[in-house]
């Protein structure tokens, strides 16, 4: 479950979980997390959450409401994003269940299920107000109160890693009508040679850089080695083969 | 009917990086023009009992039914088209055969599956999906989504409370509100689309599009588009090497040429004198 962290001047003065699919935030006394200070609005801000995604929603307030130095009307939350009304601050982690030893449940497609409301989390009619319009049936499942089957799959933010090696690689032509001259291996994907004669593709992997034979009768030739149907692994300084190209496979400095 | 030569199709499935099992289970038949993706849900092995219970009550039941005759036309009763009428009634057949089985076996209960089907006849494809199984379009070079999700996702994406790169962001990434075997009856979204020679049309499970970018997916289509088997290995390892978190299956239908259904004397003796 989310939760927020209210501080002032670097003082922590308390934590608030986002249990709610409503959170409000304001100066006036009926607000879920009360800031008695002018320079926030009797009703300032909202926080409406579904299921595990958090959104942070601005209600008109005199002075605004300011995520990670940036003003907004909306704001989908991120782990660690700093809110900041006035002088307060209120920090919103993302504590999904990291370390729970969840890994391989996590990420697990499931069947969100119209009616079934043994277990009403977040995700109830008023939590997505704007749903009501979307097409088709689907979009009656959220006008009841929406349960999921099976255990809840939690984990932590799923950015993808990145998908490029450390160093930068480049190939020189050595023969040829364009001899001497550099390509640089960017792209995940580079194919060199001709179409409809012969063509290799060179992927950039986070393990390095590997060449595979694309089309053609005859294959690629790494250092006087015709390649078969796998992928090799280029090492720098390689010479590779192809359709009577040569050229210098190296990693830049 | 036979579409031998018309259409080439590579296919390639694993189980990711992360999962033991692969709950994902394909099916293809290049001469019949069909091709089916499903993608399992439910614990232990349930989940790939339901999506290959999907894929082969779909796959044998129609390479059947298409044996006899081409789906062409529109029925004189309902006066529904032929091709939506086969999907639908299969569907309908997978769907009470899985359902079933997670009520009579408690070892199965809750299980269920997504499924994107796509079936090829007379220069355009019918394409059926529920919950989260994609195909996308490769023409010329423009890469393009077809299917839409039916995921609480794509519903917030269309309601505005979330933009589409958000949703990248998004923990709710793995709820979907439509599947194959959890409710007796399910209503699949069946649409028709021309095509043309030289398209590129790719199946896949969530674990490809969860963890590869559209963008990349398109680039690996178009730069080995001259090797389709090559590719589909690429799109997995790609997925793989992102984190692989989910099972990953792509399958990808080339349109060799065109495959029009024979229609009247004059077409017939054509082909005959050709």
């Amino acid at each position: 479950m989310a939760k927020l962290i209210l501080s002032m001047d670097g003082l922590v003065l308390k934590e608030i979980n986002l249990t709610k699919e409503r959170t409000t935030i304001g100066r006036k006394p009926h607000n879920d997390i009360q800031i008695d200070n002018l320079a926030v609005s009797g009703e300032h801000a909202v926080i409406v959450t579904i299921l595990e995604d958090s959104f942070l929603e601005d209600l008109g307030s005199t002075n605004g409401t300011v995520v990670n130095g940036q003003p907004i009307k909306k704001h989908f939350l991120q782990n660690n994003d700093i809110i900041e009304l006035g002088k307060y601050k209120l920090k919103y982690v993302a504590e999904a269940s990291a370390g729970q030893g969840q890994v391989a449940d996590f990420e697990k497609t499931m069947i969100l299920r119209p009616g079934a409301s043994k277990a009403a989390p977040a995700g109830s009619a008023q939590a997505i107000p704007a749903a009501s319009p979307a097409p088709a049936s689907s979009a009656k499942n959220f006008g009841d109160t929406a349960a999921i089957q099976g255990t809840a799959a939690q984990g932590p933010a799923s950015k993808p890693l990145a998908a490029t090696p450390q160093k930068a690689a480049a190939l020189q032509l050595l023969s040829g009508p364009n001899a001497g001259k550099e390509l640089d291996l960017t792209k995940p994907l580079t194919t060199l040679g001709k179409p409809g004669v012969q063509v290799a593709v060179i992927t950039r992997r986070p393990q390095g850089f590997f060449i595979t034979h694309v089309e053609g009768a005859s294959f690629p030739v790494v250092n006087g080695k015709p390649l078969d149907a796998q992928a090799h692994s280029l090492n720098d300084h390689d010479v590779i083969d192809l359709a009577g190209v040569k050229m210098e496979f190296f990693f830049k400095t | 009917m036979n579409l031998s030569g018309a259409l080439e199709i590579a296919s390639c499935t694993d189980p990711g990086m992360v999962r033991s099992h692969n709950e994902d289970s394909i099916a293809s038949d290049a001469d019949k023009g069909l091709v089916v993706l499903a993608d399992g849900m439910g614990g232990y092995n349930a989940g790939e009992v339901a999506s290959g219970m999907a894929t082969t009550v779909i796959i044998t039941e129609l390479q059947q039914l298409l044996e006899k005759t081409g789906p062409y036309g529109i029925d004189d009763r309902s006066g529904e088209e032929v091709a939506h009428q086969l999907l639908r009634d299969q569907i309908a057949k997978a769907n009470t055969s899985i359902y079933q089985a997670a009520q009579s076996q408690p070892q199965y209960a809750g299980m269920g599956t997504t499924l994107v089907v796509a079936l090829f006849y007379d220069n355009k494809m019918t394409v059926a999906h529920i919950g989260d199984s994609r195909l996308y379009r490769l023409r010329g070079d423009e890469f393009a989504q077809v299917t839409r999700d039916h995921s609480l996702l794509q519903e917030q994406i269309d309601s505005g409370v979330i933009t589409p790169q958000q949703a990248r962001q998004s923990q709710n990434k793995n709820l979907v509100t439509r599947a194959l075997g959890i409710d007796p009856i399910v209503e699949a979204e069946i649409h028709d689309y021309g095509t043309q020679t030289g398209d590129i049309y790719l199946l896949c499970s969530d674990g490809l599009c969860d963890m590869v970018s559209d963008d990349e997916i398109g680039l690996a289509l178009q730069t080995l588009s001259s090797n389709l088997k090559l590719c589909a290995q690429h799109l997995v390892q790609t997925a793989n090497d992102n984190g692989g978190r989910d099972n990953v299956s792509v399958i990808l239908v080339r349109v060799l040429r065109g495959y029009a259904a024979p229609r009247g004397m004059i077409r017939k003796m054509m082909t005959w004198f050709r």
